[in-house]
């Protein structure tokens, strides 16, 4: 009972965060809005018991990610919010398609019976994904890495400045 | 369990459903790779729930997580140095104006 | 009195007992207990600011030659209060077109950011907030709200040396946490365990010998200059460069907000402090611990005070770096340091060593990584220097 107001609570935090978001006319109030709805997604990963990806979420997402975006608005200041109007001309099928998206998954996942359990999180899951990452998805996992390596070039030779 | 998985993927679907909506709606380069990020969030929330609540004793739920996190770590890196070059030669970041290919 | 029957864990399970005598569920009880620890907590960490800032003060008074606050109190012990009651006296002033909200949000969540570090610290055996298996990571993720906090503040002030200000932020705390993070993870490669408690148990060994700032020296120096940029201070503290920006992102703030960020700055000071002393020197380890498990509490402190007082030494003797200075030291030499030594005591732990031998070899290890990276440093400067002088030598004065 107690869990269920909180997760309510939590859910209107981060969908009214996620729609301020979108909705924002201001792009710095539209990146602090992300950063709202960063922090309530990490708290329901706190309530799911997956505290390192709750961590890992604040450390990527609100301390990389939100900080380079409002890094970003922040060098392109003036000309932002200049352009009229934040939204273009198909807004209103962006909006009705996204509603119906929405309802048409709802009524989907309402419907469908999921074969849940409700086992405990075993206490070594930290050490599990560790040895996951080095054994069966070590692959991937390798793959990753190089795609941040060439995600890290890519960014600096695309954003930096050419002379001459 | 007190919350049942359906909550989670409601929700989860709701935040895909606002990142879709700013993906498509806005005029903007940055909010929409906003909404790329807020899509990104919803995945995970669904592979969380659906470790927690299908197999809490494998991990792979978490795994996946992981990755989407560092694949989305990358897109922004990457997706922001576009703009910033986009900005530089075109002097907008407006994607309806962005259109050199219509010629 | 039995000394050893002083424990803190005894009056927490006393006030459990009491509230459980209520006949209240356990749920509420659990959530009453939490909400009386943050506020205990809060509380702590108001009141040890005040002494911090006094003690900095008197410490940096008599660092450069002078007596410090001695007017207010004994030994100007009241001075922060004083200052505090003028603060809140002044008028608060918010600039013209200004973000109103996030201006007055960044404050707050300066000061919030670090309250929130504070869960994590073990005081003594197991007097913790909230012992999380991923503490150290935790402490991270609260850093990176502080840095958002500062971002917050030097776009909302609309005032271009603010502005600035925030860009240095973005730049030195994202460095510079990447050298504290592989720092701070190479004690927790080496026990194995995020908890912070774990990580204060862990070096329990040998009298003292078994801290990991003996094993792994390297590891403590990369963490404490990176604590140094961290909290903002001399010889890192760019961001309120006064001959530079003014007073970087809260040059716009007066009155109870500023003074949030300055309670912010002090109390990210000690407990960076107290990280260090937890990660490094032990924590509540000492001699005795065992028996009076109270003696935690003394020895935490006088650690963390310890690694606080040279922090604010450190501030009161060097000069400050320029920015080009503090970005290639942390990206060409910490952070290149850090990685080495990470792959080092990752190999060394590989090999199963026992006990004495593996701290032995680790210390080898340590200093000679430290020594190549020494030597390293100082061709690159004098690299510097002979290029400086080539670009002087050939302008001789006109006769």
């Amino acid at each position: 009972m107690v869990q269920q107001v909180v997760f309510i609570l939590i859910a209107i935090f981060t969908l009214g965060m996620a729609l301020g978001t979108v909705i924002s006319r201001k792009l710095f109030h539209a990146a602090l809005f992300l950063v709202g709805t960063f922090a309530g997604v990490a708290i329901l990963y706190v309530l799911l018991e997956a505290e390192f990806l709750a961590v890992s979420q604040v450390i990527v997402y609100i301390g990389a990610i939100a900080t380079l975006i409002v890094f970003a608005i922040m060098l392109s200041r003036s000309m932002m919010d200049k352009e009229s109007g934040a939204v273009n001309k198909q807004w209103w099928a962006a909006a009705g398609g996204s509603v119906l998206l929405f309802a048409a998954l709802a009524l989907l996942l309402s419907k469908v019976p999921f074969a849940t359990t409700s086992a405990a999180v075993p206490d070594d899951t930290i050490a599990k994904i560790g040895s996951q990452f080095v054994g069966v998805y070590v692959i991937p996992f390798e793959v990753v890495s190089v795609l941040l390596l060439v995600a890290m070039i890519g960014a600096i030779m695309l954003a930096r400045e050419r002379h001459g | 369990m007190a919350i049942p998985l359906t909550w989670y993927l409601i929700l989860a679907a709701a935040l895909f459903c606002i990142g879709f909506y700013g993906v498509l709606a806005r005029r903007n380069a940055v909010p929409i790779l906003m909404g790329v990020e807020l899509m990104l969030n919803a995945v995970n929330i669904n592979f969380l729930a659906f470790w927690r609540y299908v197999r809490p004793e494998e991990p792979v739920g978490q795994v996946f997580a992981i990755f989407v996190l560092a694949v989305a770590a990358a897109e922004a890196a990457v997706g922001l140095a576009l703009i910033i070059s986009i900005y530089r030669t075109r002097k907008t970041i407006n994607v309806d104006r962005i259109d050199l290919l219509k010629g | 009195m039995d000394l050893s029957s002083l424990d803190l864990r005894a009056i927490g399970a006393w006030f459990h007992n009491l509230l459980m005598g209520t006949g209240m569920s356990a749920m509420l009880v659990q959530f009453i207990e939490s909400l009386v620890g943050a506020l205990l907590l809060l509380i702590f960490g108001l009141t040890l600011v005040i002494f911090l800032i006094w003690l900095e003060r008197k410490l940096a008074g008599r660092i450069q030659d002078r007596l410090g606050p001695n007017r207010v109190g004994p030994y100007g012990l009241m001075q922060t209060m004083a200052d505090a009651l003028k603060l809140l006296t002044k008028e608060d002033v918010t600039p013209f077109d200004a973000d109103r909200v996030t201006y007055n949000l960044a404050p707050a969540l300066a000061v919030f950011h670090v309250i929130m570090a504070l869960a994590v610290i073990p005081f003594a055996d197991q007097v913790i907030a909230a012992d999380i298996n991923v503490g150290v990571l935790y402490l991270m993720a609260v850093g990176a709200i502080g840095s958002m906090a500062a971002l917050m503040a030097g776009w909302a002030s609309n005032n271009k040396y603010a502005l600035i200000g925030g860009f240095r932020v973005v730049a030195q705390l994202l460095s510079y946490e990447i050298p504290l993070v592989l720092a701070m993870l190479i004690p927790v490669l080496v026990t194995g365990t995020m908890r912070m408690n774990g990580l204060a148990r862990a070096q329990g060994d040998y009298l003292g010998l078994g801290w990991f700032v003996w094993t792994l020296p390297l590891a403590f120096i990369i963490f404490f200059i990176a604590s140094l940029a961290e909290v903002e201070r001399a010889p890192f503290d760019l961001l309120e460069a006064e001959s530079e920006i003014v007073a970087g992102y809260n040059i716009e703030y007066s009155g109870m907000k500023f003074a949030w960020f300055f309670l912010a700055f002090f109390m990210n000071s000690w407990v960076l402090a107290a990280i260090g002393a937890t990660i490094f020197l032990g924590g509540w380890q000492g001699p005795f611990v065992d028996q009076i498990p109270a003696l935690g509490v003394i020895y935490f402190f006088a650690k963390s005070l310890f690694l606080f007082v040279v922090q604010a030494w450190v501030r009161t003797t060097f000069p400050r770096l320029r920015i080009d200075q503090m970005m290639s030291f942390c990206w060409k030499f910490l952070v290149p340091m850090a990685l080495v030594l990470f792959g080092f005591v990752a190999i060394i732990l590989k090999l199963h060593l026992p006990s004495p031998w593996e701290g032995i070899i680790l210390l080898l290890s340590n200093v000679a990584i430290l020594l190549v990276g020494l030597s390293f440093l100082g061709r690159s400067q004098r690299k510097a220097v002979y290029a400086s002088k080539r670009a002087f030598t050939p302008t001789i004065p006109r006769m």
